[in-house]
């Protein structure tokens, strides 16, 4: 449901610009150019963003009628994250250096307190010994703690509390408190005359190393979509004026002849006008078997073609391309909320407060109630409970999760739309299948041909007469022959007559194929073929008649078959705990005998669309969560109405668009996988949830002093700053366990 | 007289922290703009700026994320009751399309909480 945005600006790269004049001059020159809908300068990186339909040129000459240099700057998306990539290491390491600068720090002078014992401040010469190292903290607070008090103080201003403003408080206090001891000591009581400086360096520097391994692992958690990314080719080989030319992607377009030759990526989606080949489609669909392409298919960008050249006609480029649109669902669904986490988002949005109070009623019942010496334990409570309580990982707790899981879902081919269908995906109760295209392959298909002579002779005479029917069992059969290579001949005296079957001369040979009508008709004796013909009418077949210069020589059944993997996702979907029922236009007959075959107990027949729509509102009436699977423009209302609808990939836009979770490949063993990674997305979420709870309730507590009775001791404020940065690692740790989620099909 | 004075500092500064975040007037860098501007909102040290958003009700309006701070916190605008979620890039505009919708208030944040803002249709 989340519709997210993407900037999809024409960006150049200007020259000559050096103040905010030259911004306003050329955002207000461009902006008089005829389809920009708005133009922005960027002084620090010097490029212009202009946003609408402008062409390129018009916009550098309006730069250059304003007295700048601009050109495009060509940047794809996987180039642009690349760049962010790249940001995101700079990062990494620049909290590397301020981490191994502040422990650099801080571990010496927590050697030194632990090792002499002599951290308290009592003569002149500690005085200034503790003055220097308070100056020398006071560095480390700024060049490597800095961001956490200008973001606490901001956030401040805004009547706003974040991680910052625990971080900045707890080390704050504590230098503060140190600083005060080392000037004035003798306004404190002697056994208060501890310095925390070491704990104000280290904790600075622990959180930083937190963050650094934090930043690198969440860069894994994206690797969903970056692997899809990388499925997009950069460059294409496209005819212009009767030559091929390799050109960069963005300047494809719609219309355009492309070449792609054996081994190379599929660029854009298109038609194939010449040529056939393999094309492994397994990185779209799951699909594991390549598909042969010819005259007429269609191919799908990021696609791998295999082993012909083609040459095709590109239908859609840039982002209207699936590969773009299923990497933007993917994107979507992974900032989607999950309803789990309300509680969360909640606790959230206090937390810091919250824990702000509760630091200053427990140092405030130290202060008061405490053993000596009062100050210095009060002191210590409140920096360990700023300092333990960790926002983050309450918060990091849900999105990680599904941002891992919707991007191992993408691997599989299952697009879930957002997180809400995520969880749904995990409690459903009952499975309401659509049966053509979904438990069956949705095309007709030969199925039997009995004679009594010679079977392939049979079914070139038939396929001859057939040829000129538009009937889809017609194609069933004409189809098999050339799956046979018989060789037809074109049919003389054609005749088709309504609701019994067609005629015709082949090879001189009078030719019928019909139902049992036709044959009464024809005064034709059925024998013991009627027999034969019934046990095939069970099984959900549509049988006809075949005579050749009156008599009969044989039955041909057509169906729609099953899918070959149909009854081994039912048995997964019935272990998963889901109730299976049929739904279908088709008569009774063929749905039982397709029920039968799969072992589905309940068959709703003969149905209308909007009776598919209404089965589910009945069922959800009865308290069931309903998951539907269809394919067709007649199953949107349904796929709209369920719990959650589940789209079969291969189906219909609207069908996509109405469904929560699309399926790439036309399996529905793709319900089941849905099924076992929402579950287990749901589990890694919920252990994420109770370790940040049960973080911060046992954390809290206990930094406050709860043990103290038992251990007469209070914990230290380091270490409250090392279990800080381990619980948002933790959580994010966990996340990515998941990207090691295997569906129990590909165990 | 020091302990009274450190019981009375401490009490005080419960009372700030609840006046401050929950119960004072909140100050916010409020914006309205007319639904053909677009307007840019700084990503930058955990406050969105503005972190009150003024647009008409019932149009499209775009708004531009300029996101300055590095750290993943920022990385995700969510508009939860729109249903709008945008990726911010770093050093960049990146363009947030609202859709239409009826008069009200509709916060958004990041992936955290721990940015957070409120848009107003009016």
């Amino acid at each position: 449901m989340t519709k997210e945005q993407q900037s999809a600006p024409t960006v150049f790269r200007l020259s000559g610009v050096n103040c905010a004049g030259c911004i306003n001059k050329i955002e207000t020159a461009v902006k008089t150019v005829a389809g920009v809908t708005d133009a922005r300068v960027n002084l620090s990186d010097k490029t212009l963003s202009v946003y609408g339909s402008a062409e390129a040129e018009s916009c550098i000459e309006a730069v250059r009628s304003a007295g700048y240099g601009a050109e495009l700057l060509r940047s794809s998306e996987r180039e642009q994250r690349a760049e962010q990539r790249e940001q995101t290491q700079r990062h990494y390491r620049q909290q590397l250096w301020r981490s191994a600068f502040a422990l650099g720090v801080g571990v010496p002078m927590m050697a030194w307190g632990l090792i002499t014992d002599r951290v308290s401040v009592n003569t002149p010469v500690e005085q200034l010994a503790w003055g220097v190292m308070g100056l020398i903290t006071l560095a480390v607070l700024v060049f490597c703690g800095g961001n956490f008090f200008s973001g606490a103080w901001k956030a401040l201003r805004h009547h706003n509390a974040t991680m910052d403003t625990l971080v900045a408080l707890g080390t704050g206090t504590a230098w503060l408190f140190s600083m005060i001891v080392v000037l004035v000591p003798h306004l404190l009581p002697e056994a208060a005359r501890h310095v925390y400086f070491e704990a104000s360096a280290m904790i600075i520097g622990l959180i930083s190393l937190g963050q650094a391994l934090e930043i690198r692992a969440r860069g894994r958690t994206s690797a969903a979509v970056e692997k899809l990314l990388e499925l997009q080719d950069t460059s294409a080989r496209v005819l212009r004026d009767g030559r091929e030319v390799d050109l960069p992607i963005e300047q494809v377009q719609q219309g355009d002849q492309l070449r792609v030759r054996p081994g190379e990526k599929i660029p854009v989606d298109g038609t194939v006008l010449e040529g056939r080949s393999l094309v492994d489609e397994s990185m779209l669909t799951g699909e594991p078997v390549p598909v042969k392409k010819a005259e007429g298919d269609s191919l799908a960008a990021g696609t791998l073609n295999k082993n012909g050249s083609l040459l095709f006609r590109a239908d859609k480029v840039g982002s209207d391309t699936r590969l773009a649109q299923i990497i933007e669902m993917v994107k979507n669904a992974q900032s989607s909320r999950v309803p789990i986490a309300r509680l969360a988002d909640k606790i959230s949005g206090i937390f810091v407060p919250v824990v702000m109070i509760i630091a200053l009623v427990a140092a405030l019942v130290w202060f008061n109630l405490g053993p000596d010496p009062r100050v210095a334990h009060m002191l210590v409570v409140l920096t360990s409970v700023l300092i333990i309580a960790c926002p983050c990982a309450l918060g990091l707790a849900t999105p990680m999760s599904v941002m891992v899981g919707v991007g191992k879902g993408a691997e599989y081919g299952v697009l879930v739309r957002n997180g809400k269908a995520l969880q749904q995906s995990c409690t459903l109760d009952v499975l309401v299948v659509d049966k053509t295209g979904t438990l069956t392959e949705g095309s007709p298909r030969l199925t039997d041909i009995d004679s009594d002579g010679d079977s392939d002779e049979l079914l070139r005479l038939v396929a001859s007469l057939e040829q000129g029917s538009e009937h889809p069992l017609a194609e069933a059969i004409v189809t098999a022959a050339h799956d046979k290579n018989l060789e037809l001949q074109s049919p003389a005296n054609f005749e088709a007559i309504t609701a019994h079957g067609v005629s015709g001369d082949i090879g001189g040979s009078r030719v019928l194929l019909g139902n049992t009508k036709l044959m009464q008709k024809e005064a034709i004796s059925l024998d013991a073929w009627s027999e034969r013909a019934a046990k095939l009418a069970e099984a959900g077949r549509t049988v006809m008649y075949a005579a050749v210069d009156g008599k009969l020589r044989g039955i041909i059944a057509v169906a729609d078959p099953i899918r070959a993997d149909a009854q081994a996702a039912i048995e997964r979907l019935s272990k998963l705990g889901l109730r299976i029922e049929m739904l279908t236009g088709d008569n009774h007959g063929s749905a039982e005998a397709v029920a039968r075959q799969l072992g589905i107990d309940r068959v709703h027949a003969e149905l209308l669309p909007e009776d598919k729509e209404g089965i589910v509102a009945e069922l959800q009436k009865k308290g069931e969560r309903v998951g539907m699977v269809g394919d067709g423009i007649n199953d949107a209302p349904a796929l709209a109405r369920a719990d959650v609808g589940f789209a079969i990939g291969a189906g219909t836009d609207v069908a996509i668009e109405s469904a929560d979770v699309t399926l790439m490949r036309s399996s529905l063993h793709g319900v089941a996988n849905a099924v076992e990674l929402s579950r287990a997305t749901l589990h890694n979420i919920k252990q994420n949830l109770f370790g940040a709870f049960i973080y911060n309730t046992l954390g809290i507590p206990i930094a406050a002093g709860v043990l103290y009775p038992i251990t007469g001791m209070l914990l230290s404020p380091i270490v409250a700053g090392g279990a800080m940065a381990l619980s948002s690692l933790t959580v994010v740790s966990n996340a990515n366990r998941l990207r090691f989620f295997k569906p129990s099909e590909a165990r | 007289m020091a302990e009274v004075l450190v019981n009375i500092v401490g009490v005080l500064m419960i009372l700030a922290v609840i006046w401050w975040f929950w119960l004072g007037p909140k100050r916010s860098t409020s914006k309205a703009t007319p639904s053909t501007d677009n307007l840019q909102i700084l990503v930058k040290d955990g406050v969105y700026e503005p972190d009150l958003i003024r647009l008409p009700a019932g149009r499209t309006a775009t708004l531009h994320f300029h996101r300055e701070d590095p750290s993943p916190c920022s990385e995700w605008v969510l508009f939860p009751d729109l249903e709008v979620s945008a990726q911010l890039a770093l050093n960049q505009d990146t363009l947030v399309e609202i859709p239409k919708a009826e008069p009200g208030e509709y916060p958004f944040n990041c992936q955290m909480q721990m940015y957070r803002g409120t848009l107003i249709l009016e």
